[in-house]
């Protein structure tokens, strides 16, 4: 059994308001992961392209913005790496606008920047992106509300229990304080969702570079347990 | 300390659909029928910008630890909702899995619901409303409230099955906590 994961945010947060309606309301009903939970997909290499990681490199010029190395570790709840899971982000341009019909943020769309991008984690649950900082831009949860600069990350894990949608934020961003959704986490949580400066990955006069490692929650099936059941 | 979950938001419609994300089996596959449903918020107005995934066993109940991308059965579905709130995945009704202390399972899938509004996912089951017997001997249904267990029904309806996710109030969806 894992133990509830302390480290997640409430369904209902008000101070955000989209989660009062959308909530459930009554209680979680536990369930004890069977075979088909501890299971899940796990992607080959034919999911991914050659040029997924890099957002950079999606369109015939490069995009405006400051280039960065986002790289990490995907470890489970035992420490042990994820190795072959698919890891996707998504995230606005660096002018704080998304390539999407329904962002209306008054700022410039970048025509070499779609801002999507996925890998594989390699044996040691490595994976690594190139892309450019997006900007922070503002949304109507509250009077002057802004979202501080963030990357969307999705990951599969090894099964269907393990499955994480998260966002990863910059060191030091003063729109931390007034962010519901990043305050929707226990404080002593937040800053899991942090990626950290690393020197030792910048690339000298071209990117600098960040690290963002993340722990996965849930048990999956060894293939001892598999052979058990 | 695990990562802490943070919701898909809503704008993550040009990065994760694909577009056969919705066939868990290809088009003419034997014993293929769409399972359709919208997702509702408390108000019962649709959710425009919710993402559907499913999971689940082959129709031999085999369970392979894999996306199989032979061109056949897949076992994982992703369907974005559009502006009626609707999903529709193309699949085929798995066979019978044991749980972990060998009782077996009805036919079910496993469902995650990602949402702009939604924190971290929420996890339900879709059983089969013409699985009686089955669902009967189910001993996780066993475990819900019997009076919310037709919340986790798809009903037979044309080509296919219907199974609405409401996230809140009237007839709310049950909504699991994996352990």
């Amino acid at each position: 059994m894992t133990a509830p994961n302390g480290t997640d945010p409430p369904l209902l947060y008000p101070d955000y308001r989209s989660s009062v309606r959308r909530a459930p309301a009554r209680s979680l009903v536990t369930l004890p992961a069977t075979p088909t939970e501890l299971t899940g997909p796990v992607f080959g290499d034919r999911a991914v392209g050659p040029l997924d990681h890099d957002l950079t490199r999606q369109h015939d010029g490069e995009p405006l913005g400051e280039r960065i190395v986002v790289h990490g570790q995907v470890r489970d709840a035992d420490g042990r790496p994820v190795p072959h899971s698919l890891v996707e982000i998504w995230q606005a341009n660096s002018a704080g606008r998304y390539a999407h019909q329904v962002d209306r943020h008054p700022a410039p769309l970048d025509p070499n920047f779609t801002g999507a991008g996925r890998c594989l984690t390699d044996d040691q649950g490595r994976f690594r992106f190139i892309t450019v900082k997006p900007g922070a831009y503002p949304w109507r949860n509250h009077d002057n509300a802004w979202r501080p600069a963030h990357i969307h990350f999705s990951l599969f894990g090894r099964a269907f229990t393990q499955r994480l949608v998260t966002q990863m934020y910059f060191p030091g961003d003063p729109l931390f304080a007034q962010d519901p959704i990043f305050n929707s986490v226990p404080e002593a949580a937040r800053p899991l969702l942090i990626c950290r400066f690393d020197l030792s990955e910048t690339v000298p006069e071209w990117a600098l570079a960040y690290r963002f490692d993340i722990v996965l929650g849930g048990r999956y099936a060894t293939p001892f347990e598999e052979g058990d059941r | 300390m695990r990562t802490p979950s943070q919701t898909v938001g809503p704008f993550f419609g040009f990065a994760l659909p694909w577009p056969d994300g919705p066939h868990v089996v290809p088009p003419g596959t034997p014993g293929g029928f769409w399972l359709r449903g919208r997702v509702l918020d408390g108000d019962g107005r649709p959710v425009p910008d919710a993402l559907v995934e499913t999971w689940q066993a082959d129709p031999d109940g085999r369970l392979d630890n894999g996306f199989r991308d032979d061109g056949g059965f897949r076992g994982f579905g992703r369907c974005p909702t559009d502006e009626a709130g609707a999903f529709a995945l193309h699949t085929v009704k798995p066979g019978r899995v044991a749980d972990r202390a060998g009782r077996l399972q009805a036919p079910h899938l496993a469902v995650s619901v990602f949402s702009r509004g939604l924190l971290n996912r929420v996890v339900t089951r879709v059983y089969f409303a013409d699985e009686p017997a089955a669902n009967a001997e189910d001993p996780v249904l066993a475990t819900v409230d019997p009076d919310r267990r037709d919340t986790l029904l798809a009903r037979p309806d044309g080509d296919g099955y219907t199974f609405d996710i409401r996230l809140q109030g009237e007839h709310e969806t049950v909504f699991f906590d994996l352990a």
